[in-house]
């Protein structure tokens, strides 16, 4: 089934006419991922080629889904307007919102947060800053390389994209149901715990690969959500036992603050909930290499 | 980005939030000059972006101008957890009845923000927090609904400030988080939050840490960057639009995307233990991994002196191992003479075979080109270890 995006996925692309936007869009396209239009208030109307694919552009998010059934949409548009941009989508009632977008202000991300609580929860937020979400073969809203890994029963989440391409690599004879980067902001949407979940209700997802870095307690509450309710195999991996203290290692969220947050606290977290944590990215592969060769 | 003392004080009275008088000084006579215009004894406070300064003498009580000038003569050069005091802030001594406790902050788990208030403030919070948490109260905040005069006579009542001073705690909690949100702030703490023998309160230190994110629409904030206490390397790489914080190795670490980079931190200093080398830096270039972003990239990490070794760790992702070849070879014939270290390259992903024969064919005299990151962390931290 994979989780959160499917292949019935109808996509849009807010911020879809700007660099960043038209390069993945062209990118999405190509990995089957069904896009039915964009979004940019200044240019409704107006259609966009993607090397053939013609894609229209509508004036809100409001407007592209009653006139394509989208259901997913996918916001490369820039700091300023993210805030703006994600509220439009909530407001919209759109089941998912994948926000791209890297360096929005914490205060536009709390805010848009707030704004999904107090409507209801009704759209699914993931991110910011985080690479987005693949079901491989089924469809891809983000920048994840679609050639990356096929699909299989490998469930993925990670907080940041390079480690999920790289995690992806490793196990690619293996393949996966869903990968999916939530990101490295000190407040994001979808979290660890929710992505396991959704792993643990999905039928072809076999096991779990999770992958945490330093900063906050996520993982560490993770790590309790699973010895609670999560039956299938999970793999961790925790990037960052050698940073320093008070130094932001590239992620706005990725800091340990005296003895919080720390890479030790988080694998030992997880290994009390009985999650086999690799040192390395190579050696966390090793372990669900075996956890999938064994079932 | 956090900010001084005396910064922080700074945007607390442009927003109202009651403060004394102060003046900054970076020698013992602007100290004694100051302290002689207030007439009156003075602190004189080592302006240092960490905690501690009491305890290791960087806070002082002066009460004639020439023992000011003694204390800041003191003060001044101090080494505190590694923060060299270059500045003193010279304010006004004021008699104490209490000391309280006040943050705003993030709550990541809650994905909002956090009051935090106590009666018993002047000391370590964290040990309040630990020993006493019922003295500790905590309150969420609503990031819609903000903080007005109503939630604000929540966060005092539930902290139990004494009846004589609520309103004016109250006052202040409000004006706190107007500066917390006009500035875009990810903490705001003031500890001690004090109460005079008059029962007026003032707030007699300032944390503020600064979203950098934030910085587009706050152009005054630059002026706040402290650019002499930045480390030169950083400095450089920042202008360069490059994600770089300088640790303290000798093996030099490229990478793209800020938890590989992490992740390639951790398996080097692994590697690196049996032969006595760590990583020398945190170095993100992104996904683009252009010749040109490689080339700046390189340049700063042979700028810095300790490095004895460079491992190039990128995942081709977005961008093609080929292409990232190409930007390797290519920066350093950009580089020319200047790169002198050897490079150990491991690239993985889209088109990774085209990209290990690029390198191949070069045949660079300074690259070795590894297979796995696990094998390359171990060749770069012996060619660092063989450098020294």
């Amino acid at each position: 089934m994979a989780i959160f995006l499917n292949e019935n996925s109808k996509v849009i692309v807010q911020g879809m006419t700007g660099a960043e936007g038209t390069k993945h869009t062209k990118r999405m396209l190509a990995s089957g991922t069904n896009i039915v239009g964009g979004v940019n208030p200044r240019k409704a109307g107006e259609k966009v080629d993607f090397d053939g694919n013609v894609l229209p552009v509508f004036g809100s998010v409001k407007e592209a889904m009653e006139a394509t059934g989208a259901n997913v949409t996918v916001i490369f548009v820039p700091p300023a307007f993210a805030k703006a941009a994600v509220i439009e989508a909530i407001d919209a009632e759109i089941e998912l919102a994948v926000v791209i977008t890297e360096g929005i202000p914490v205060h536009d991300t709390a805010y848009f947060w707030a704004h999904a609580v107090a409507t209801g929860n009704k759209t699914r937020i993931i991110g910011p800053n985080c690479p987005g979400i693949i079901s491989p073969g089924k469809s891809n809203a983000g920048i994840i390389p679609a050639n990356i890994a096929g699909s299989g029963k490998i469930g993925l989440v990670s907080k940041s994209g390079t480690l999920t391409y790289q995690m992806m690599y490793e196990l690619r004879d293996f393949g996966f149901s869903t990968a999916i980067g939530i990101g490295g902001d000190p407040i994001i949407g979808t979290t660890h715990i929710d992505a396991l979940e959704a792993f643990q209700a999905d039928d072809e997802t076999v096991a779990i690969v999770m992958i945490g870095e330093i900063g906050g307690d996520a993982e560490e509450r993770a790590a309790a959500y699973i010895k609670e309710n999560v039956t299938k195999p999970v793999v961790g991996y925790v990037a960052g036992f050698t940073a320093p203290e008070g130094k932001t290692m590239g992620h706005a969220g990725a800091i340990v603050s005296g003895s919080a947050g720390t890479a030790q606290a988080k694998k030992e977290a997880l290994e009390a909930a009985g999650v086999k944590v690799g040192n390395t990215p190579s050696e966390t592969a090793a372990l669900m290499r075996e956890i999938m060769q064994a079932l | 980005m956090d900010l001084y003392e005396y910064q922080a004080k700074d945007l607390f009275a442009a927003h109202g939030v009651p403060v004394l008088p102060g003046d900054v000084a970076t020698n013992p006579a602007d100290a004694k000059a100051i302290a002689a215009k207030f007439g009156q004894a003075v602190v004189v406070k080592a302006q240092v972006k960490t905690g501690g300064r009491g305890k290791a003498g960087g806070v002082k009580l002066a009460s004639t101008p020439e023992e000011t000038e003694e204390k800041a003569t003191a003060i001044l050069g101090l080494d505190i957890k590694g923060h060299i005091v270059h500045r003193v802030l010279v304010t006004p001594a004021s008699d104490i009845a209490e000391e309280y406790y006040f943050s705003f902050l993030l709550d990541r788990a809650n994905r909002t923000f956090l009051a935090m208030a106590s009666v018993e403030g002047g000391m370590d919070i964290e040990e309040v927090a630990a020993t006493k948490p019922e003295a500790l109260a905590k309150i969420h905040i609503d990031a819609i609904q903000g903080v007005d005069a109503a939630k604000a006579k929540e966060i005092a009542d539930a902290a139990n400030f004494p009846a004589e001073v609520k309103d004016q705690v109250i006052d202040t909690i409000v004006k706190l988080w107007e500066t917390f949100v006009a500035e875009d702030a990810t903490l705001v703490e003031v500890n001690p939050l004090v109460r005079d023998p008059q029962d007026k309160i003032v707030a007699l230190d300032g944390k503020v840490t600064l979203d950098e994110n934030a910085s587009f629409r706050h152009p005054a904030h630059a002026e706040l960057v402290d650019k002499a206490a930045e480390n030169p390397l950083e400095a450089k790489a920042k202008e360069k639009g490059l994600n770089y914080v300088k640790l303290d190795g000798e093996v030099g670490i490229i990478g793209n995307g800020a938890g590989l980079v992490m992740s390639t931190l951790d398996v080097v200093a692994y590697a690196g233990e049996q032969y006595g080398v760590k990583p020398a830096n945190f170095l993100d270039i992104g996904g683009g991994a252009s010749a040109e972003v490689m080339a700046n990239g390189l340049d700063v990490i042979l700028g810095d002196e300790a490095v004895r070794s460079v491992f190039v760790n990128v995942f081709g992702g977005i961008t093609a191992c080929d292409a990232v070849a190409n930007g390797i070879v290519k920066a350093l014939e950009i580089l020319g003479d200047e790169a002198t270290k050897p490079l150990v390259v491991r690239l993985d992903g889209n088109n990774v075979e085209e990209g290990r024969r690029i390198l191949a064919e070069a045949n660079h005299p300074l690259v070795t080109v590894v297979d796995t990151m696990d094998n390359a962390a171990a060749k770069a931290a012996e060619l660092a270890a063989a450098g020294v």
